[in-house]
C-alpha cells in the first residue's frame, strides 16, 4: 500500500463526538488514550482501522475511536473481527476485550482466533473482575477473592493470560500496564510492537479496576513498588530489575530463580529469547506473590502466514487454476440432458 | 447396449410403466446411497422424471447387520411428472436380512422383492430378530421373490481380478444395480463413466474401477442370462418442460444460489460455517468452488460462524452461514446482533428431527416458530421457504436479494429431505437472472445540527430509504468511519440511545422493514380451485407430497385450491383475500402445528392442521385421506 499521500493524523482524529462513560479514574481511560496517540505514529489510513469488541467495560472502547467499529455481543468479537479481516484482509483491525469477555464467555473464540493467526491485535484489559455486572469475581481472580458472588471467597484457579496465549500457539504475546509510575511506562511500545507484527498480537493490559477491584495491580504499576514487583524482558538481554538494577532473574535446572547481582554477573542471567516458546511459558508463570518479578513486554514474537492471506491466497489460486468461475459453466455442470419441445 | 443383450431382449416380455418406485437398503456399509444415486442419474439422463428419498442412520458404520445400520434409498422415477418419491415401493432390495425387516412393509403387495441370499445366514437373521428365515417359510408369499446370491455370484465374476476380498466383497452393491438395469432396460453407460471419474481419476485407483465396473456388467448380464425374471420393464421417457436439465440435491441447489445471488451483485462469497448434519453438504460444495470468488471459513461452533459472518458483511462481502436446528439456536444471539446492526446475513436452517440432536439425519419442519420468533425480545427477520431440491437454487437468490434490498437478516429454511433428496433441475437462464444492486455509501448523508452552512457533513448510518434500509459504507471509505453494535442505536445517528422514545420508534422500524417485504412478493398461485371446499396451505418440502394429493384431490372432484408459501415473514399480502374464498383451512406440517398459529393469529381463521413428526415426508395417501376426512366433517 503506498502511503504518500496520507494525511498527517493527531490523537484528535481518532476520537468521536461520544461522551466517554468510564467511571472517573477507570484504567481504562489510560489505555484509550494511549491508543489515540499510537495509532497517528502508524502512519496507515484511519479509513482502514476497524476496531471490534465484545461486552463488558472495555468493550465500549469502540464507540469512543473515531474509525470504522463494531461492538458485538458477549464473548465473540474474535469471531465477528475474524470475519472482517477475511472480507478485507488489507483493513487494520483490532479487538478490545476483557478478562471475562475474552477468557470466560469469549475463551474458545479468542484461542482460535490466536491459532489461526489471523492478523488482528487483541488488547485485554484484565482487571481480574466483572466490572459492568457490578463486581463478580472473573477467571482470572485471585483464588480466596472475596466478591459478591464468592462471599465465602473463589474457589475458582484461576487462569493466567499469557500462558493461555502461549498454550494456543499466539505468535505475538506481550503484557503492559495501564499506567506506570515506576518509570516502566511501556505501553505505547508494546501496542506499536503488536501492530507492527504480522499476525494475531496478543496484549495482556493490568487494568485498574478502581471500583470493584481497586489497587488489584497497584504492585506492578506504583512508584515504590513498580521496579520490585516487574521485570521488562528485552530479547537478547539478561532479565535485571529493582530500584537500584541489583537483581535478576537465573535459569537453574528447570525453575527461574531471583539471584542477587551482588553474588551473579549478568552473564549467568537468564537472557530473553523471544522465539522460544518454552522459555516464554516459564516466564508466563512467574508472579509477585512468589517472590519473582512479574515480566513486561514481549514474551514471545514468532513469524507465521496469516489466515487471511492463505485464505485469499487459495481463492486466488483456485482462480489461476480452474479460471474465473463463469455462472453459466457452473449451473451446466455435471451430467446434463435435455428434453427437447 | 450391445448386440447380445439385444438379442436377450427378445426373449422376454416387456412391460411398459407409467412409473416405479425401487428401494435399495442394505448395512450402512453396502454403498445403498451411491447405488440409488446412479439409477437416478441413470434414469434422469434417460429422460424420466425422478424424486428420491435417501434415508440413512445418524452413525456413519452401525454394527453390521443391525436395524439401526439400515441405510436406504428409494427413487421414484416416472414418465409423468412427479413430485415425490412415492409412498408405497414397486421393487425392494434388500442386501441382508436387517434390510428386509425394516423396509418390507413399504412393498407393495405383487411387488418385487430382491434379496442377497449370501446375507440370510444365521447370524445376520438373529441380528434382524428373525426366529426363522423369511426367505424359507411363508411370510413372504404376497411378492415376487427373488432370491440371487449376490454375494458368490459377484465374487466368482471378479475372482480372476485378483483383487483382495475386500474390495471385491465391496463391488457386490454395483453387481446389484446392474441386475436392475437390466431389469429396467437402463443402459450402464452413465454409471461406468461416473465410476472411472470417481476412482480412476479423483482417487487414482483405475483398478477398482475397473472391479466396480465389471461387477455392474456382471449383475447386468446375470440378470439377461439366469432366466429368472419372466419380464423386463420400461418406464418410457417423461414429457417434462422443454429445456436443459440435470439432477441436483438442495444442498447443491442451495450452494449454487448462494454463488448465483454473490455474482449476481458482482461480490465475494464468504460463508461461515461449522459442521453439522444434514447442513454440512452446503459447506462441502461451497469450498469446491473458490473460483467463484467464495471464501469459506470453517469456525470453531455455531456462535462463531453467524459472527464471522457478520464480521464479513459489515466488511461488504455477501455473508452466508448455515445451519441445522441445534446449530441456529446457537446462533440466536448473533442473528440478534445482525439483525440490531442492520446487516445482510442469509442464515440457512436445514431443518432436521428435534428437538436438542434429535433425529440428525430425518427430515421435520418444526424450526418455523424458531425462524419467526425465536429470538430474545422483539427481533424479526425475514423468513422464506424453499419448496423442493431445485427450489432452493430460487430461494437462495431471493434470500440473498431480499438481505441486501432490506439491510437485515434472511433465514432460509429448506430440510433434509430436500436437501438430500434430488430431482431434475430445468436449468435457469443466467441471462435472465436480475443483477443484484450494491450502491455501498460513500459520501456523507445529513447534515449535523451543531454545524453551520448548507450541504451534507456527516454520516447518518441509520438514515432509511423508501425500504427503511439504512446505507452500507464498508471499512476502507474515507470520511463515513462509523460504529454498529448491539446497543440500542439512535434513529439516523446510529449513537447509542437509551431514550424511551427512540427504542420504540427503532423496534416500530426494524418491524416495519421486515413488513415492507411484503411488496416484493408476487400474487399467490392457486393450484386447483381459486374458492371452494378447502383451501390447503403449505410450505417448504412438503410441497411434492401436497402438489401430489392436490391433483388427486381434484381428479376426485374435490373443490381444493392449494397455496405453498416461500414468504413466511412476512406472509404474502393478498393470502388473507384466498382464504376468505374457502370453507376449510388446511395446514398440512410436519410438526405439532406452527405455521397454523401465524395463519391463525393474522387471519383469526379457524384452520386445520395434519401433523405428522415420525421423521419422514407426508405420504401422498395418508394426505388425501386427512382432507378428504376434514372436507366430509
Amino acid at each position: 500500500m503506498t502511503q504518500i499521500e496520507l494525511p498527517k493524523y493527531t490523537a484528535k482524529d481518532f476520537a468521536t463526538d461520544q461522551e466517554v462513560r468510564w467511571c472517573p479514574g477507570c484504567g481504562d481511560y489510560a489505555i484509550l488514550a494511549a491508543v489515540r496517540k499510537v495509532l497517528p505514529d502508524l502512519n496507515h489510513r484511519k479509513e482502514n482501522y476497524v476496531f471490534v469488541s465484545g461486552i463488558g467495560c472495555s468493550s465500549r472502547f469502540p464507540y469512543y475511536m473515531g474509525t470504522y467499529g463494531i461492538h458485538g455481543i458477549h464473548g465473540r468479537a474474535p469471531a465477528v473481527a475474524t470475519g472482517v479481516k477475511a472480507a478485507n484482509p488489507e483493513l487494520d483491525v483490532w479487538l478490545v476485550t476483557g478478562d471475562g469477555d475474552g477468557l470466560s464467555i469469549g475463551g474458545n473464540h479468542l484461542m482460535h482466533m490466536l491459532r489461526r493467526n489471523v492478523n488482528i491485535k487483541v488488547l485485554l484489559f484484565n482487571n481480574r473482575i466483572y466490572g459492568l455486572t457490578k463486581g463478580q469475581y472473573s477467571p482470572t481472580s485471585l483464588e480466596g477473592h472475596r466478591t459478591k458472588s464468592t462471599p465465602m471467597g473463589s474457589i475458582d484457579h484461576p487462569i493466567h493470560p499469557i500462558s493461555f496465549a502461549l498454550g494456543v500457539e499466539a505468535t505475538f504475546v506481550a503484557r503492559c500496564t495501564d499506567v506506570n509510575k515506576g518509570g516502566l511506562n511501556i505501553l505505547g511500545d508494546v501496542l506499536k510492537a503488536a501492530a507492527n507484527h504480522r499476525g494475531s498480537a496478543f496484549v495482556e493490559i493490568y487494568q485498574d479496576c478502581n471500583v470493584f477491584n481497586h489497587q488489584a495491580f497497584f504492585y506492578a504499576t506504583e512508584k515504590d513498588t513498580a521496579r520490585e514487583t516487574t521485570v521488562l524482558l528485552e530479547h537478547g538481554k539478561p532479565l535485571v530489575f529493582g530500584a537500584n538494577r541489583d537483581k535478576g532473574v537465573r535459569l537453574n535446572s528447570t525453575r527461574l530463580e531471583v539471584v542477587s547481582l551482588d553474588k551473579v554477573k549478568e552473564d549467568d542471567l537468564l537472557f530473553h529469547d523471544e522465539t522460544d516458546p518454552a522459555l516464554a511459558f516459564l516466564l508466563s508463570r512467574m508472579s509477585h506473590t512468589q517472590g519473582m518479578p512479574e515480566p513486561v513486554g514481549v514474551f514471545h514474537r514468532i513469524h507465521k502466514p496469516c489466515y487471511e492471506d492463505m485464505l485469499t491466497a487459495q481463492m486466488n489460486k483456485a482462480i489461476e487454476q480452474r479460471g474465473e468461475g463463469n455462472l453459466e459453466k457452473l449451473i451446466h455442470s455435471g451430467s446434463t440432458w435435455t428434453v427437447g419441445e | 447396449m450391445n448386440t447380445s443383450a439385444t438379442a436377450a431382449n427378445r426373449q422376454f416380455a416387456t412391460e411398459t410403466l407409467e412409473s416405479a418406485v425401487i428401494r435399495f437398503c442394505g448395512d450402512s456399509g453396502d454403498g445403498m446411497q451411491l447405488t440409488g444415486g446412479e439409477f437416478t442419474t441413470t434414469s434422469a439422463v434417460y429422460g424420466n422424471d425422478v424424486a428420491t428419498f435417501p434415508d440413512f442412520p445418524a452413525e456413519i458404520r452401525a454394527p453390521a447387520g443391525t436395524l439401526p445400520g439400515v441405510s436406504g434409498f428409494q427413487v421414484n422415477f416416472a414418465s409423468t411428472e412427479i413430485y415425490t418419491p412415492g409412498d408405497k415401493v414397486d421393487v425392494l432390495v434388500a442386501m441382508n436380512p436387517a434390510g428386509l425387516k425394516t423396509n418390507i412393509a413399504d412393498l407393495k403387495g405383487g411387488g418385487i422383492l430382491i434379496v442377497n441370499e449370501d446375507a440370510f445366514n444365521n447370524n445376520n437373521l438373529k441380528k434382524a430378530g428373525y426366529a426363522s428365515n423369511p426367505l424359507e417359510d411363508e411370510s413372504l408369499k404376497e411378492f415376487r421373490l427373488f432370491k440371487i446370491p449376490i454375494s458368490r455370484l459377484c465374487e466368482e465374476s471378479l475372482a480372476e481380478t485378483g483383487m483382495g476380498a475386500k474390495a471385491i466383497g465391496r463391488a457386490k452393491n454395483m453387481y446389484t444395480l446392474g441386475i436392475v438395469y437390466w431389469l429396467f432396460d437402463r443402459s450402464l453407460e452413465p454409471t461406468i463413466k461416473h465410476l472411472t471419474d470417481l476412482f480412476a481419476k479423483k482417487k487414482n485407483q483405475p483398478e477398482l474401477a475397473e472391479l466396480n465396473i465389471k461387477a455392474l456388467k456382471a449383475g447386468y448380464y446375470m440378470g439377461e442370462t439366469a432366466e429368472m425374471f419372466q419380464s423386463r420393464y420400461v418406464v418410457p421417457k417423461a414429457k417434462l418442460a422443454p429445456g436443459k436439465y440435470r439432477q441436483i440435491s438442495g444442498n447443491e441447489a442451495t450452494a449454487l444460489g448462494l454463488i448465483a445471488g454473490a455474482r449476481l451483485a458482482n461480490k465475494t462469497l464468504t460463508y461461515a460455517g461449522y459442521p453439522i448434519t444434514p447442513a454440512s453438504d452446503i459447506l462441502h460444495f461451497l469450498s469446491a468452488y473458490k473460483n467463484y470468488h467464495v471464501k469459506t471459513l470453517q469456525m470453531e461452533d455455531e456462535i462463531a460462524a453467524i459472527c464471522a459472518a457478520i464480521g464479513a458483511s459489515f466488511t461488504g462481502d455477501i455473508a452466508i452461514t448455515a445451519s441445522s436446528g441445534p446449530g441456529i439456536a446457537l446462533k440466536g444471539e448473533g442473528i440478534g446482533l445482525a439483525v440490531m446492526t442492520e446487516l445482510p446475513v442469509v442464515i440457512v436452517n436445514v431443518q432436521r428431527g428435534g428437538p436438542s440432536t434429535g433425529l440428525p439425519t430425518k427430515t421435520e419442519q418444526a424450526d418455523l416458530l424458531q425462524a419467526v420468533y425465536g429470538r430474545n425480545s422483539e427481533c424479526p427477520c425475514i423468513v422464506i421457504a424453499a419448496r423442493s431440491p431445485g427450489d432452493c437454487f430460487d430461494a437462495a437468490v431471493e434470500a440473498i436479494r431480499l438481505a441486501i434490498k432490506y439491510m437485515t437478516p434472511v433465514m432460509l429454511l429448506t430440510d433434509g429431505y430436500i436437501a438430500n433428496g434430488a430431482e431434475p433441475w430445468l436449468l435457469p437462464q443466467v441471462g435472465a437472472m436480475k443483477p443484484i444492486e450494491i450502491k455501498h455509501a460513500t459520501e456523507f448523508n445529513g447534515h449535523s445540527d451543531d454545524a453551520d452552512g448548507e450541504g451534507n457533513n456527516v454520516y447518518l448510518p441509520y438514515l432509511r430509504n423508501e425500504n427503511l434500509a439504512r446505507p452500507w459504507a464498508i471499512p476502507g471509505t474515507p470520511k463515513l468511519e462509523h460504529r454498529v453494535g448491539g446497543l440500542e442505536k439512535a434513529e439516523n445517528t446510529g449513537n447509542v440511545s437509551y431514550d424511551p422514545r427512540n427504542h420504540q420508534r427503532m423496534v416500530d422500524l426494524r418491524q416495519a422493514k421486515v413488513e415492507k417485504v411484503a411488496q416484493d412478493i408476487p400474487p399467490t398461485e392457486i393450484q386447483g380451485e381459486s374458492s371452494g371446499d378447502a383451501l390447503i396451505i403449505g410450505w417448504g418440502g412438503t410441497y411434492g407430497a401436497i402438489h401430489a394429493a392436490t391433483e388427486r384431490l381434484l381428479k376426485r372432484q374435490q373443490k381444493v385450491g392449494t397455496v405453498h408459501l416461500r414468504h413466511i415473514n412476512p406472509l404474502p399480502p393478498d393470502l388473507g383475500d384466498i382464504i376468505k374464498r374457502f370453507k376449510h383451512i388446511i395446514v398440512p406440517e410436519l410438526n405439532k402445528g406452527q405455521l397454523i398459529r401465524i395463519i391463525r393469529d393474522h387471519f383469526l381463521v379457524d384452520a386445520v392442521g395434519i401433523n405428522k413428526v415420525q421423521g419422514k415426508p407426508f405420504l401422498v395417501s395418508e394426505l388425501v385421506a386427512e382432507i378428504e376426512g376434514i372436507i366430509a366433517r
